[in-house]
């Protein structure tokens, strides 16, 4: 057998090279990518996404990192193949017209063929070469390979010439990726992982409950370490995007930026200044306590502030939001003509668990948000176990911590006992936890807040009440008297009966400030007559002293008179 | 190895069509050579004088594999007459190279 192009000297990778796939997620877990000029088997069932995924690593591979990909379809026609993934934004005409990429379907009719003897796969080889040399493809896909055993019933030489296939992509050093459909028992149906060792992604479909999740798994990766959970992933009109199911390091950058809540009795209780910035904040109550309104009056203080706000409504319609909003005083519309406010409704069982936080990654990529409110995440256990909506949830707060956005969820709780799991444990996630209770005496309901906790500062440790007025939300004190805690009209009448007394002794302070006064008049009408009752007898006192000096000089005048008289007649 | 077009001399004034054949081979090859002796020995006795074969050696013209849909070799096209058949082997199994020859 000549075949003088695969003549070449055995490239000699150093095993830890790889291809990056550029599909979103799935670099991270393999660590870099699929084995750098190694086949890769992509195994599953149909329709699992086996030839979305290799012509996503085709056209990645020439667009974003130049390295142009022949695709050999031995299922769709090329046209075929183009068409279905336009609405994925790959124009395969354009890309093939720059001969960044090349596709070649390969038609085999069986009802047109007639064995004759001894062959082989030489015309695939020659080919195959002549398309990757033609454009010096890095990158090969053969979607699916399998197909040559439907047509061709020399199993025999099939088989020993797909193993020296692999082995002279392997020579020529591109990496490529095979398709095979699951088998029974079996990784694909005609055996083709016995040929290819370096690495082997599953793809899988599974349907729980009647939602359905995609996952994929790496089954080997040969020399590399690599993420060896099932991976759920998604397929929409970006094409493929796999979640690592944890982040693995914990090392988001934090801020001591604070945000108000919308409620300034609420940011008054965190220390006057609301929540830190890109926490997560979790609001938790029963039944019509105001969860959604204390998640409304967030998004409606975040568009105030100018920020962008995405509200995503598992329970309610955005209109229903806007118009129950609207009644105690949010104008949410406004906000959302501006474009700083998105909502986006859907029912939980609409789609699987995974395509909520796909949905959720997207949307918060595209729109840029601030913050994030998630309403509620108690309606996602209908699509999913506690422990999927619990790690679902970990991933988002790990997702929007990393992103710097802060979220705000509400959870629904069944009962009113603390600590029971009625959070779907998320408590334990989040930063910031508030609660939201029913408190029930003397017939009435009324609603008591509590912080539970809020990491990394100071808050409140009381009860208050929630009060949800035409002009927002407020948190009263709660009185706490005598008779302990009031709330409600309770606290209301203790406040009156208050007031009450406080105008009394008001009118009895006046009434003897008056008396005072008339005291103090009388007293001092009394002074001034007084004094002018000495003035007089100052004045008479004085009045005797002169006459009787007046007495004293006349009478000296007088006497010497009378000397001088007595003198004259002597 | 290229083999130009075997030309017998067509009996075009027969009723019946000519047949025209196209051998892919790849250089000289076992199979290849194999092939090439076998249908000529085939046509030579059942189709003399009114076929036309051509022997193509992929290897010289890459680009007809993609052309003409070629995955195994060595393969023999029938364009004529219809239905187009595909035979692909050494020919070494005379019944059904018959057979794909419509004969």
């Amino acid at each position: 057998m000549s075949l003088n192009s695969s003549k070449q000297i055995k490239s000699s990778l150093p095993s830890l090279l790889k291809s990056p796939t550029g599909i979103p997620g799935l670099d991270e877990i393999t660590g870099g990518g699929l084995p750098k000029g190694r086949p890769t088997l992509i195994c599953g069932g149909t329709g699992c996404g086996k030839t979305l995924f290799s012509i996503e690593f085709i056209v990645r591979g020439a667009i974003e990192f130049n390295e142009p990909g022949v695709f050999m379809a031995f299922e769709e026609k090329t046209e075929e193949l183009a068409a279905n993934v336009a609405s994925l934004g790959f124009d395969l005409d354009q890309l093939q017209k720059d001969e960044r990429i090349k596709l070649d379907y390969v038609h085999i009719d069986r009802n047109e063929i007639e064995e004759t003897g001894e062959y082989d796969l030489e015309g695939l080889f020659i080919r195959l070469g002549y398309a990757i040399d033609s454009i010096g493809a890095k990158r090969v896909v053969l979607d699916t390979i399998e197909n040559l055993f439907a047509n061709l019933n020399n199993e025999g030489i099939l088989r020993s010439e797909i193993r020296r296939l692999f082995n002279w992509l392997k020579e020529k050093g591109v990496t490529t990726i095979i398709t095979g459909e699951k088998g029974e028992g079996t990784l694909t149906r005609n055996g083709l992982e016995e040929y290819v060792s370096d690495c082997v992604i599953l793809l899988d479909h599974r349907i729980n409950n009647q939602i359905s999740t995609r996952l994929l798994r790496i089954v080997k990766y040969r020399g590399s370490a690599h993420g060896t959970n099932e991976y759920p992933f998604l397929i929409d009109e970006d094409g493929l995007s796999v979640l690592p199911v944890t982040s693995l390091t914990l090392d988001h950058a934090v801020t001591t930026e604070r945000i108000s809540s919308g409620i300034p009795s609420l940011d008054k209780m965190l220390e006057g200044k609301g929540f830190y910035r890109g926490s997560s904040i979790l609001v938790s109550g029963t039944a019509g306590t105001g969860k959604t309104s204390i998640a409304g009056s967030f998004a409606q203080a975040t568009c105030q502030r100018g920020e962008r706000c995405i509200y995503f409504a598992f329970e309610e319609s955005p209109n229903q939001i806007v118009r129950n909003m609207r009644s105690i005083g949010f104008d949410l519309q406004v906000h959302i003509d501006a474009g700083l406010l998105q909502f986006h409704a859907s029912r939980p069982t609409l789609n699987g668990l995974e395509m909520h936080l796909v949905t959720i990654h997207k949307l918060i990529r595209e729109f840029k948000p601030q913050v994030v409110v998630v309403d509620p995440i108690t309606n996602l256990i209908t699509v999913g176990s506690i422990s999927e909506v619990r790690s679902m949830l970990m991933r988002l707060i790990d997702f929007l911590q990393a992103e710097q956005i802060t979220v705000v969820f509400t959870a629904l709780s069944m009962n009113t006992v603390v600590g029971e799991q009625t959070d779907e444990g998320v408590s334990s996630l989040v930063d910031a936890w508030l609660l939201v209770r029913d408190i029930e005496s003397n017939g009435e309901r009324n609603r008591g807040m509590y912080i539970m906790k809020s990491r990394g500062m100071k808050h409140s440790n009381q009860v208050r009440e929630f009060v949800i007025t035409n002009e927002g939300l407020e948190l009263v004190d709660v009185y706490l008297g005598a008779e302990g805690v009031l709330i409600g009209s309770a606290r209301e009448a203790q406040q009156l009966q208050e007031a009450t007394g406080v105008a009394l002794r008001d009118h009895a302070v006046t009434r003897k400030d008056r008396e005072v006064e008339r005291k103090r008049l009388v007293l001092e009408s009394k002074i001034a007559s007084l004094r002018e009752e000495f003035e007089s007898v100052q004045e008479e006192l004085n009045k005797a002293f002169v006459d009787e000096e007046l007495r004293q000089a006349i009478m000296e005048r007088n006497r010497e008179q009378i000397i001088r008289n007595r003198h004259n007649d002597q | 190895m290229i083999e130009p077009s075997t030309i017998g001399d067509l009996n075009l004034d027969g009723d019946e069509e000519p047949y025209i054949l196209r051998l892919f081979v790849t250089g000289a090859s076992s199979n290849s050579i194999r092939a090439i002796t076998n249908i000529k020995q085939i046509c030579d006795t059942y189709l003399a004088d009114r076929y036309s074969l051509e022997i193509v050696d992929v290897h010289q013209q890459k680009q007809i594999a993609e052309q003409e849909q070629i995955i195994a070799l060595p393969m023999l096209i029938k364009y004529s007459p219809l239905p187009r058949r595909r035979l692909i082997g050494d020919m070494s199994d005379t019944q059904h190279v018959l057979t794909g020859l419509g004969l």
